[in-house]
């Protein structure tokens, strides 16, 4: 319904369904990363680092901000991700698209055999269970360091050149429009797939799980699905990272991760898929910006911010502008 | 996290406590190993429930999930290590004011800002909490810097107690006396007294309770206040066990909340159950396997809330 409110129409219109028609403003927005790639040429690094945390906090809205479910261990997948791209490299296979389908397979994979412990019990319990199935992995890929390096990290990775035309370069250039099109190609598929009767009936599930049977919608399965499908998204994000920046460290599957993550998509509005975009540019370039004066100061206006945006701006940026732009056209009329 | 570097290692420096003891006999070397790991289980177990047991109490009565419980036990740990060596205060003296400063620092966060979010979601509460703890990792890291706080012990609380062959830690055995002598002060508050009596009937039923004349509000300030200063009490009593520096609030956040949810979210008796199994396994896991490390604990954890998820005692799904 968001949706709606953003094709410009008025507010009566809100309540019809949710069309899939792409308006003008999102058109907008996707020509920014293409002209930040020729005005910007010296962020190219840190802007496919943006990208390819934008495409990893998109597979957390799905699950919270569209279905509801709260994880605090969403790097799980991530990781899981990134070692798949990763190890296939250095075994000897670099191919990086192909990479990037294992690996999402992979991360779809465990996200579907996990998703049967967390469509269970209550919030608390789900928060828990992801925040130790995170744990897990993290210790397993610690304690296995003849596979995964440990805390050293896994280098070594090099990759082949994409479609066999374009090496990776120190620029960034090739990791850049990499990244720009594996997430704007997964972006046009969700978008497809939270306009649908299926995404449609989880945003009924965020609301009401215990409503949605007596009207016949089947609330495991479609938690289950949703889950598996955003495992599988943060698989392909930590896959680009292992591949554009050809290292994985242990961080990949850090607890701060989860919890950076969430804060991002927070911060740019959960539930609308461009805020999770929005929320990891921002935060991105913030963290990019302030840790260079302090890492330490950057952990204290975080956190201050997400009490503020918890306590007083809920919706976040995307959100926030929805409604002022909902006000300034209310005035007009 | 950094947890599985640091905390394993801490633990690890008291086990040759009883490790090398005389051995008289390998069966006899099993058993005071055994019994030795037990106590040290206990002793750990009994610090996690006084960190835990305030936040068990947030969850029970106000339904919510406060992420920034160890930062509360942080500040406690901060404020003993300050008194002691700015003012020169004793460590039992500074006990005391661990606990003031942070049920002070408790009431004055539940009337400002937790009291707002009482009805939020469980998202928002976490966000926030989450928040609370970034902060306080970065304050305490700009005051204190980011190494591990030293805590000089007193005299008698050094070295070991020689009980019937076993050679047991000093600290230890106070650390369990004294959770001891709480527990049994906290059962006799909740269960005789009449503050006692409406913190029960709030967590029952807080409009039934609200409709009798209680003040509900009052109840929650009071005991989140009592809950923040048990944790900074534990914080406090705990840098000589678990070590103190600004990243403890997330190192231990998933042992606090893990004691909470597997025991139950506002039950005293199942706190203190999980506390003493988490503490005694995660020692033994330690001491047994270090190479699986933190493993038994994190497996441990899923496979309970996937077998209880209401908690082993719990009042509450």
């Amino acid at each position: 319904m968001s949706e709606v409110a953003a094709n410009g129409m008025s507010a009566q219109d809100a309540h019809s369904l949710p069309d899939g028609r792409w308006s003008r403003v999102e058109f907008g927005f996707w020509l920014v990363p293409v002209a930040a790639f020729f005005l910007l040429p010296g962020h190219l690094v840190l802007g496919s680092q943006i990208l390819i945390v934008a495409l990893f906090a998109l597979s957390l809205d799905l699950i919270l901000g569209y279905a509801g479910i709260v994880s605090l261990g969403h790097a799980a997948f991530f990781g899981i991700g990134a070692y798949t791209a990763g190890l296939l490299s250095t075994h000897g296979w670099g191919e990086p698209l192909s990479g990037l389908l294992m690996a999402g397979a992979v991360a779809a994979l465990v996200g579907w055999l996990s998703s049967f412990l967390i469509v269970r019990g209550s919030d608390l319990t789900r928060l828990m269970v992801t925040l130790g199935i995170g744990l897990l992995l993290y210790e397993a890929a610690n304690k296995a360091a003849f596979i995964t390096g440990g805390v050293d990290g896994l280098s070594g990775v090099s990759m082949w050149k994409l479609l066999g035309l374009f090496a990776f370069d120190l620029n960034g250039r090739v990791a850049y429009l990499y990244s720009l099109a594996v997430l704007f190609l997964l972006f046009v598929l969700l978008r497809r797939l939270v306009h649908s009767p299926f995404g449609l009936s989880l945003r009924g599930i965020r609301e009401g799980a215990l409503r949605m049977p007596a009207i016949g919608a089947p609330v495991r399965r479609h938690q289950v699905r949703i889950y598996t499908i955003a495992a599988a998204v943060a698989g392909i994000a930590g896959a680009l990272l292992a591949q554009t920046t050809q290292f994985v460290g242990l961080d990949v599957l850090g607890f701060n991760r989860s919890a950076e993550l969430l804060i991002m998509l927070v911060l740019g509005g959960a539930g609308m898929l461009y805020g999770a975009i929005v929320g990891a540019a921002a935060f991105m370039i913030a963290q990019d910006w302030l840790s260079g004066l302090n890492p330490v100061y950057w952990q204290f206006w975080i956190g201050l911010l997400l009490v503020l945006v918890v306590l007083f701006a809920r919706g976040g940026i995307v959100g926030g502008l929805r409604a002022l732009r909902e006000r300034l056209q209310g005035k007009s009329r | 996290m950094v947890k599985s570097e640091t905390s394993p290692a801490r633990l690890m420096c008291f086990l040759p406590s009883f490790a090398s003891l005389r051995l008289c006999g390998e069966s006899h070397a099993l058993l005071t190993n055994f019994a030795g790991i037990l106590f040290d289980g206990v002793a750990y177990g009994s610090l996690l429930f006084l960190i835990g047991i305030g936040l068990s109490v947030t969850m029970g009565l106000m339904n919510f999930v406060n992420l920034a419980h160890g930062a509360f036990a942080m500040l406690g740990g901060y404020a003993c290590v300050v008194v002691m060596s700015r003012l020169g205060v004793p460590f039992l003296a500074s006990l005391p004011v661990a606990f003031v400063v942070t049920a002070l620092a408790g009431v004055i966060l539940e009337r400002t800002l937790y009291q707002r979010l009482y009805k939020s979601s469980h998202l928002d509460q976490v966000l926030f909490s989450i928040g609370l703890t970034f902060m306080a990792i970065a304050a305490a890291t700009y005051y204190f810097g980011p190494g591990q706080q030293p805590v000089a012990l007193p005299e008698f609380l050094r070295g070991q107690v020689h009980l019937s062959g076993l050679d047991l830690g000093a600290y230890r055995l106070f650390l369990i006396a004294l959770v001891v002598v709480i527990t049994l002060a906290l059962g006799w508050l909740v269960a005789r007294t009449r503050f006692g009596a409406q913190v029960r009937a709030a967590v029952d039923n807080q409009q039934a309770a609200a409709g009798m004349g209680i003040n509900v509000r009052r109840i929650f300030s009071l005991t989140f206040a009592l809950g923040s200063g048990l944790a900074g009490l534990g914080g406090a009593l705990g840098i000589d066990v678990l070590g103190l520096d600004p990243t403890f609030p997330i190192k231990y956040m998933v042992y606090f909340l893990l004691v909470v949810s597997v025991g139950g979210a506002g039950s005293i008796k199942g706190t203190l159950a999980a506390a003493l199994i988490l503490g005694v396994f995660d020692v033994a896991g330690k001491y047994y396997v270090p190479e699986v490390g933190a493993f038994v604990i994190y497996a441990l954890m899923v496979v309970l809330l996937i077998l209880f998820p209401a908690g082993l005692l719990g009042r509450r799904a």
